[in-house]
């Protein structure tokens, strides 16, 4: 079954972290898409870039309405994602506990839906 | 109605309270579906009352039933007019049967199947109060109604809960196993805590309640009985031992007027002398385990207390150094606020009230009645009247029930003594 992890924490943090610690995070990260990727349960992975580039699009009445910024100014944002191919939710939530920004922020795991 | 037939009714009915819940969980478990399970339950129970009385009655009824169960179910797939593909392969997997190596260890008992009930039942992923009904639904066995009635909420809100948990458990996959070694400690502490709910939700009420609420002790000790049985972990184990403790102390804890009695003024004459000891040996091979947690240490407290004659007579040092102990495990301040009473007892009142105002000087416990209680309480032995009132009357504004009858009974004590303070 797929399970979307959607990593959510504070971008600034990645501005004031120390490079050795950010070094680190990204070895982290480099070393649990590696484990993914090799026991075939990564479907796809991205990092995002910070909402400061994001774009909110809505169409009202046939008319698109394009605002600046995220959906929702939240203390912690969408920052990345792993969409990955897991046994059951147990299996899930330990690969979520396995993201590196599980420590500082939060992983929300959702199911894909099935139209089969 | 015939001899015969009244004695297999009583056969099938005495099953089903022994081996309903273990048959439902293999059923859960070959079905992968919850409803399902529970139709198959249903029918399987029917049909033993047909065919007991004729066939005679089977060697080993739970493997039956469970057999039973599984073909009704396959039946029942199979009048269903939509037949998905989901459903195909559901029915391939039902008929196909379970592994030689699954029916194996269910029969000689190394694995029951309630304890992969209970986990998922109790899975963190689903809400703390879902978990408590579908708990008390499936593996308690507690129909909607008597669970909404315990917990004074209307049926349609407790069998929505109910729904809201399978229907998780379904869509999001949450395995039906009992967790892996590495994930037992911190799940295991996830199921105490349901268990531990439903007991304090039914302790709480007890008091001159009703008497569904009370069955709620009775009906959480049931699940840590089973828990011990199934899994006996030390803090399982102790928190067995602490709802027996705390339930041995029902007939005292409430006075003829159905007000509230405090430790100190029960008649200890009515406490349960057999769930004491119980519960002490319990909390004996729980803390024997040296690997013990924060159950364990609660249900020594009330071993302590349980051991003691009279509220004077009891070990307060020790009381005080397991408060030492369970502050170092469970940080907080209703934790704080307990050692600072024992501190009390044993140690004059000054030293405890000192201690209770520097906590509440934090301003956590303001609105928490038993602080402001305590407070009244030890001020109105040190002869300070008028502060014993004021902090009597706060805790009364801040409860309700025979905890405020109690409080309304110590200021009318207090005002009609002749001043001291």
């Amino acid at each position: 079954m797929k399970y979307l992890c959607l990593i959510y924490e504070d971008e600034s943090i990645w501005a004031t972290m120390p490079k050795a610690d950010s070094d680190r995070m990204m070895a982290d990260y480099g070393a649990l898409t590696g484990d993914l990727r090799t026991s075939g349960k990564l479907v796809a992975g991205e990092a995002l870039q910070a909402t400061t580039t994001a774009t909110t699009v809505k169409v009202r009445s046939g008319k698109t309405l394009t605002t600046d910024g995220p959906f929702a100014e939240t203390k912690e944002q969408l920052g990345g994602f792993y969409l990955v191919d897991a046994k059951d939710l147990n299996d899930a939530i330990q690969i979520a506990a396995r993201i590196p920004s599980a420590k500082t922020g939060s992983i929300e795991v959702r199911p894909i839906m099935n139209f089969g | 109605m015939t001899d015969a037939t009244t004695q297999v009714r009583e056969i099938v009915e005495s099953t089903y309270r022994s081996d309903s819940r273990r048959v439902l969980a293999t059923l859960v478990r070959l079905l992968h579906d919850f409803d399902l399970a529970e139709e198959a339950l249903h029918d399987a129970f029917v049909a033993a009352m047909d065919r007991w009385s004729v066939e005679g009655i089977p060697a080993n009824p739970r493997a039956w039933l469970v057999s039973v169960g599984r073909f009704k179910a396959i039946d029942q797939l199979r009048r269903r007019a939509t037949f998905d593909s989901k459903q195909a392969e559901l029915k391939y997997e039902i008929e196909k049967g379970p592994d030689p190596d699954e029916r194996a260890s269910d029969e000689d008992g190394i694995t029951d199947d309630r304890l992969r009930l209970i986990f998922t039942c109790c899975h963190p992923a689903i809400a703390m109060d879902a978990q408590v009904a579908l708990t008390l639904r499936t593996v308690g066995g507690l129909t909607t109604e008597e669970i909404a009635n315990a917990f004074l909420l209307p049926a349609p809100t407790l069998a929505q809960r109910i729904v809201r948990a399978k229907n998780k458990i379904r869509d999001a996959r949450i395995p039906y196993e009992i967790p892996a070694p590495s994930e037992l400690a911190e799940r295991l502490d996830a199921v105490l805590a349901v268990v531990y709910l439903i007991f304090n939700e039914g302790y709480a009420a007890t008091v001159g309640d009703t008497l569904t609420r009370a069955d709620l002790c009775g009906e959480a000790i049931r699940l840590g009985r089973l828990l011990v049985e199934l899994l006996p972990e030390p803090d399982a184990v102790g928190l067995l031992a602490l709802m027996l403790l705390h339930d041995s102390r029902r007939p005292a804890r409430t006075s003829s007027d159905g007000s509230a009695v405090l430790l100190e003024d029960q008649d200890r004459s009515l406490w349960d002398r057999a769930m004491i000891s119980e519960g002490i040996d319990l909390t004996q091979r729980a803390l024997a385990s040296r690997r013990c947690g924060p159950y364990t240490i609660q249900a020594a407290i009330s071993a302590v207390h349980s051991e003691a004659v009279s509220s004077s007579a009891t070990d307060w040092t020790q009381i005080i150094a397991l408060y030492d102990v369970l502050m170092r495990l469970q940080p907080s301040p209703v934790v704080e606020l307990n050692r600072a009473v024992a501190v009390a007892m044993g140690e004059g009142e000054e030293r405890g009230l000192a201690l209770i105002d520097s906590l509440m000087g934090n301003g956590e416990l303001s609105d928490y009645y038993l602080a402001h209680s305590a407070r009244g309480a030890l001020l109105g032995r040190l002869g300070r009247r008028d502060e014993a009132i004021a902090a009597y009357c706060t805790a009364r504004d801040l409860t309700d029930g025979p905890q405020r009858r109690f409080l309304v009974g110590r200021i009318a004590a207090l005002r009609s003594e002749p001043g001291r303070s």
